[in-house]
């Protein structure tokens, strides 16, 4: 059963539309990742999705509940992007209260606590927790109950590289259980491989999703080639390949993808006059950056 | 439902306890309690009533700044505090009602209040009985005082809430707060004063005015206890004009005032968007 659909989706504010006829649905165990740039209307989406603000179009079913209502809340878990808490509690104090609302036992605090790698700090006021420590807390408040659904928000800002990588082996036992996913970030790099799909927004339109190999491929951007001639051999591959352009090193060009072979025999054909090439695939920055472009225009 | 109230209450207990709020509310009471104890020592014997008795009359007059002062310092921050923190928006992704989560804080900051208060009565009421072995006659009165202390401080906390709800800001919330304690407990009882001296023993007097002075909780609860007590009476010399209004009027206006001030809060609530 989908446990997420999102059907012509339509939020406003005053003139502005902060998110324009988006449809999605999404499936127990799924990992989707949401990217956009600051504004392109990710928090906006999550927000609908979890009831705290009214749709002004387009219709949202959690589980076959309506977004906010005590059924939806049962079954959905929120990491709000630089969550925040009471300081004057203390990490365990504040679990055990979340457990209870959700119907849990306080007793598993602890335990939640250590999953996330904060037994020690467990029984410190969170005032004195580091930004890193307080996401901890908002991500083991978030596993609570083995939610159905799972909202993040930037859930790896202010996480080291080290804690981001638990964090996503956290996701995939999650996932791996059920669990769907959808997390929202503003850089391709950090979810890649962590994710089933990407859906881009730009400007609050859905103007991609899919795999990474499939937008890699309908993106069809072209790969970058760095040519190093031989001393003094700069002239005669320039000659060979006018549509280079010359820079400090050597020689760059780009060519479509399914040309690379004819460009590496045409380079081959230069025989000793090339020291040494490159040939870059696009990055999954430079894919991104295509398809926000892409929805500005 | 209760489960999700008692968890609600006992975090908001414990954050009020480390913020310094029952400490300070306690002391207040106390301190007060124990200064107006001392001063008032010198009429009792020409008055005729015990010790305890004379402490509660002058304590009522105490309390009815004290214990709104203390609630509405309390209960301001409830909502908007939670806005300004960023604490909110996840609090209402939990499957617990904005009603719970009103309650929970009400019966949290509803024990702070009757901690002081008992407290600081209790400082009070030893300093009586230790000095005058009759003062155990005014006990009833003390009783009576405590139970209507915490009614009226339960509806200035239910009030601090409807007012952090609409200010939605704490600075906001604060400044509404103090003009709800001006308004309830010095500039009501000073118009109706204006009215009553340019009415001159007219129909507002008589037919009017008994009702505007039930009306407000501050004044339903110094009529109350006035009114129920003879000694108490007779030491203030409020006897008289407490006396013509019908004591249950004053209480069902005390039982009235926190159930519409938390349905208040709870409209004011709803209307706060995360």
């Amino acid at each position: 059963m989908t446990i997420l659909t999102l059907s012509n989706l339509t939020k406003r504010y005053g003139a502005q539309t902060a998110l324009d006829a988006v449809s999605l649905s999404i499936e127990p165990g799924e990992r989707i990742a949401l990217l956009g740039h600051n504004g392109a209307g990710k928090s906006t989406l999550m927000k609908l999705v979890l009831g705290l603000i009214a749709a002004d179009g387009g219709r949202i079913k959690v589980g076959g509940h309506a977004p906010g209502s005590t059924g939806a809340r049962g079954l959905t878990a929120y990491l709000p992007e630089n969550v925040a808490f009471h300081p004057a509690l203390t990490g365990r104090e504040q679990i055990r209260h979340y457990l209870r609302l959700r119907g849990e036992d306080a007793g598993r605090a602890d335990e939640l606590l250590a999953r996330v790698g904060l037994a020690d700090a467990a029984r410190r006021r969170i005032g004195t927790y580091s930004k890193g420590m307080r996401q901890r807390v908002g991500l083991a408040q978030a596993i609570i109950g083995a939610p159905r659904l799972m909202v993040l928000d930037e859930p790896t800002s202010g996480l080291d590289p080290i804690s981001r990588r638990d964090f996503y082996t956290l996701l995939d036992e999650l996932a791996a259980g059920g669990t769907a996913v959808l997390l929202s970030s503003h850089a391709l790099t950090e979810v890649e491989a962590r994710t089933d799909r990407i859906v881009i927004l730009s400007q609050g339109k859905m103007v991609a999703t899919g795999t990474l190999p499939d937008l890699r491929a309908k993106a069809a951007l072209p790969l970058v080639v760095h040519l190093m001639p031989e001393a003094g051999q700069g002239e005669a591959v320039s000659a060979a390949f006018p549509e280079a352009e010359m820079n400090g090193v050597g020689l760059s060009l780009t060519t479509p993808q399914a040309e690379k072979l004819a460009l590496v025999a045409r380079i081959a054909a230069l025989g000793g006059k090339v020291s040494d090439f490159e040939i870059l695939p696009p990055s999954l920055d430079d894919i991104y950056t295509h398809f926000s472009r892409e929805g500005a225009r | 439902m209760i489960r999700r109230i008692l968890s609600t209450a006992g975090i908001e207990f414990r954050i009020a306890l480390r913020n310094r709020w029952v400490t300070i509310a306690v002391v207040m009471m106390a301190l007060f309690a124990l200064v107006l104890s001392a001063a008032g020592s010198a009429p009792t014997g020409a008055l005729g009533a015990d010790r305890l008795s004379v402490t509660v009359a002058s304590l009522t007059s105490l309390s009815v700044y004290l214990v709104p002062l203390i609630a509405l310092l309390i209960s301001f921050d409830a909502i908007a505090g939670e806005v300004e923190r960023g604490t909110l928006p996840l609090l209402m992704t939990y499957p617990v009602t904005r009603g719970e989560v009103l309650l929970g804080k009400l019966a949290a900051q509803l024990g702070v209040v009757a901690l002081a208060v008992v407290l600081g009565y209790a400082v009070a009421a030893v300093a009586a009985l230790v000095t005058d072995p009759a003062a155990a006659e005014g006990l009833p009165a003390l009783w009576r005082l405590i139970w209507t202390s915490t009614l009226l401080g339960a509806s200035f906390l239910a009030l601090g809430h409807a007012a952090s709800c609409l200010a939605r800001r704490p600075s906001g919330a604060a400044g509404m707060a103090i003009g709800l304690w001006l308004i309830f407990v010095v500039l009501y009882d000073l118009g109706l004063l204006v009215a009553v001296v340019g009415d001159d023993g007219g129909v507002f007097t008589k037919q009017v005015f008994p009702w505007l002075l039930v009306l407000n909780p501050a004044d339903a609860f110094r009529i109350y206890n006035l009114a129920s007590s003879d000694a108490v009476g007779a030491a203030t010399g409020l006897g008289g004009a407490a006396g013509s209004i019908a004591a249950w009027k004053p209480l069902l206006s005390l039982i009235l005032w926190p159930v519409g001030a938390a349905l208040l809060a709870r409209a004011a609530f709803g209307r706060v968007q995360p």
